[in-house]
């Protein structure tokens, strides 16, 4: 594009240039390739999904997204991603601030384990939380003689699940954040005389959020896509403990593509409003504290 | 807040009682005593690692310390906390709070106090607008620091300081990440809102221009130890250390020997007057305005003239001396004609000397 530019006379190419004029080269060839690459990536393969689906209509998609077994499916799916994100948003936090605040023994190696979840195949997670949580588990067991709880086979159990897998996205966002966080506007509120309580509220939880809702909408972005470790401990009843990924499968087992790319496109479609009302957000927050 | 109600506190002398900061085997402050009187404007100066933002974060109650105490008036505030000492910080980069307006940054430490001791939120407003008229920056307080300039963020720092009405107020190297022309507006200004305000207040620097027009007393440090306190006027006239001589007025240290009361550089003898100073090797500190390449009389010290540079209203020119010496910087009027390469003699106008160790 900007190839084409350069050679055309002043007026052109101040009416085809994307980018403004800079001193640093190489926009064209990685503007293009870029482009390239996430074409062939993501957007070729979500507008076909989009394209299969438009043959139903409207009407179609709106009628499937409504039957009550999808309706039940897709309130569970984001509702439990929404809520386990949100749990993570908190601990990951807290993880974050003990791992770069601090320092005691044992420090790296519970550094490195908070990168598991992203390690461990997702379907050995889900068995070893349906065998942990599960009535006779050593985790479920206590829980029900104790509480009266049931995690296993439950909604519970889904964000369980999914509260695992999106733990490393919220701390690694934060981690580095914390890191470089100044040491002297915690000292600066301290001498006007805000108690440490005031500080955390006042100055550092504020300097956090964009970094907080990065993580958690990365979180929540997993949390929605995830199949394999929610499958073995959800138990699977309709209504109650689906998930909308695993109705997808179930659609793809009957043959019923058009169902399949359906819920597909309607989870595509709620998944990218959510996370753009978080990215709008985000820039808003980022905006406030002068990072352009 | 008292400038409402009137009543004028008066403003608090700070004691520092043999301060000891170690940092494992190192000692960062080796037993600091310092008086500041109520109101004075105190310069704390000393090349990097000396230890003077240490003891500026010690009085603050940033900074635990090994042994001594603090003093504010007669209250003993070594063992206060940070919150409760009421000091007045300001942060070499500033620290303001980038997430809030300038005027959220002013009220800060009006608005975490507990509720029966805040000002209404009325008073509030009027305060910050009056420190923002203070401090130069009307109707800046919708800004966030981010859209400020340096300048106008180390007054927003300073406003901020000043809202809690401190008992000190502690500047850490105020004006080091400026430029030129803005520190020296700033100086000026500082010196005027201190008259002002009437705070006693403490800064660090290690600018000795800075410390030397700006401050009542200073106070030099080296390693964690006060070499000298006085007037400017005593600093710079009679400093009472070699550090100190050393380090104030851009002197150049030559190495002499005093045998017999004379100090001899080299063949010559500079004085016949008995020195303070004990037989032996000694240091002899020369400063540009030191050197006299007129006079027509005296112990003339034999030189090559080794460089010559134009510096503000006068011309700097490098004398190389006998060898072994460093090269000594002498200030002349520019329209004398000189060039590199002429021989030239020299007298002292003053000898600043110090036994060597």
């Amino acid at each position: 594009m900007t190839a084409f530019a350069l050679t055309g006379p002043a007026s052109l190419r101040r009416a085809i240039a994307i980018a403004k004029p800079s001193a640093l080269p190489g926009f064209g060839i990685t503007f293009g390739f870029a482009l390239a690459y996430l074409s062939l990536i993501v957007l070729i393969p979500l507008s076909l999904l989009v394209w299969r689906a438009s043959g139903l209509g409207l009407g179609g998609l709106l009628g499937i997204a409504t039957q009550p077994r999808v309706r039940a499916a897709l309130e569970t799916s984001f509702y439990l991603s929404f809520a386990a994100a949100a749990l993570n948003a908190v601990f990951g936090l807290v993880i974050a601030w003990v791992l770069t605040r601090y320092t005691f023994p044992g420090r790296a190696l519970i550094d490195a384990m908070v990168d598991l979840p992203f390690a461990l195949p997702t379907a050995v997670a889900g068995i070893a939380l349906a065998a942990l949580y599960a009535p006779n588990g050593w985790v479920g067991f206590w829980l029900d003689a104790w509480f009266g709880l049931k995690v296993a086979f439950t909604p519970l159990g889904i964000f369980v699940a999914l509260t695992f897998i999106g733990l490393p996205f919220v701390v690694r966002t934060v981690q580095p954040v914390i890191a470089e966080l100044d040491r002297e506007i915690e000292e600066a509120s301290a001498t006007l005389g805000a108690s440490r309580f005031q500080t955390i509220a006042r100055v550092i939880l504020p300097t956090l959020v964009p970094a907080i809702l990065t993580g958690f909408a990365l979180a929540f972005a997993r949390a929605v896509g995830e199949y394999g470790s929610v499958i073995f401990i959800a138990g699977n009843m309709p209504f109650v403990s689906e998930i909308a990924p695993l109705l997808i499968i179930v659609q793809l087992e009957e043959f019923n593509y058009a169902g399949a790319t359906a819920i597909a496109t309607i989870m595509l479609a709620l998944s990218f409003a959510t996370l753009f009302a978080i990215n709008l957000t985000q820039a808003w927050s980022r905006r406030r504290l002068g990072h352009g | 807040m008292r400038a409402r109600t009137g009543i004028e506190a008066a403003p608090a002398a700070i004691h520092v009682e043999a301060i000891t900061k170690a940092f494992g085997a190192t000692a960062a402050l080796d037993g600091i005593d310092l008086d500041i009187r109520g109101g004075e404007l105190l310069a704390l100066l000393g090349p990097s690692g000396s230890g003077k933002t240490t003891l500026l974060r010690v009085i603050a109650g940033l900074e635990p310390i090994t042994s001594g105490r603090v003093l504010f008036g007669d209250e003993d505030a070594t063992r206060l906390a940070v919150q409760r000492r009421h000091v007045g910080f300001v942060f070499q980069h500033y620290a303001l709070f980038r997430h809030m307006t300038v005027a959220d940054n002013i009220a800060y430490g009006l608005a975490v106090r507990p509720r029966s001791e805040r000002p209404s939120r009325t008073d509030i407003r009027r305060r910050v607008s009056e420190l923002l008229d203070l401090v130069r920056l009307p109707g800046l307080e919708k800004r966030y620091p981010g859209q400020l300039s340096g300048g106008q963020r180390q007054r927003v720092a300073l406003a901020r300081a000043l809202a809690v009405d401190p008992k000190v107020l502690l500047l850490d190297e105020p004006f080091g990440a400026l430029d030129a022309q803005v520190r020296r507006d700033l100086r000026r200004w500082l010196r005027e809102i201190h008259e002002r305000t009437g705070h006693t207040t403490i800064f660090v620097t290690h600018d000795q221009d800075e410390a030397l027009e700006l401050a009542d007393r200073v106070a030099v440090l080296s390693r964690g130890r006060i070499e000298q306190v006085g007037t400017p006027d005593e600093i710079y006239d009679r400093p009472s250390s070699a550090f100190v001589a050393g380090f104030v007025g851009q002197p150049t240290r030559l190495d002499v020997v005093v045998v017999d009361g004379k100090v001899r550089l080299g063949d010559v003898t500079l004085s016949a007057a008995a020195p303070a100073v004990p037989a032996g090797p000694a240091a002899l500190f020369v400063r540009p305005a030191d050197i006299d390449l007129e006079a027509a009389s005296g112990p003339r010290i034999a030189a090559t003239v080794a460089g010559v540079r134009r510096a503000g209203a006068v011309r700097r020119i490098e004398l190389r001396v006998a060898d072994g010496h460093p090269p000594v910087e002498a200030e002349i009027a520019p329209g004398r004609a000189i060039a590199r390469g002429d021989a030239v003699n020299f007298t002292l106008k003053a000898l600043r000397l110090f036994p060597s160790h």
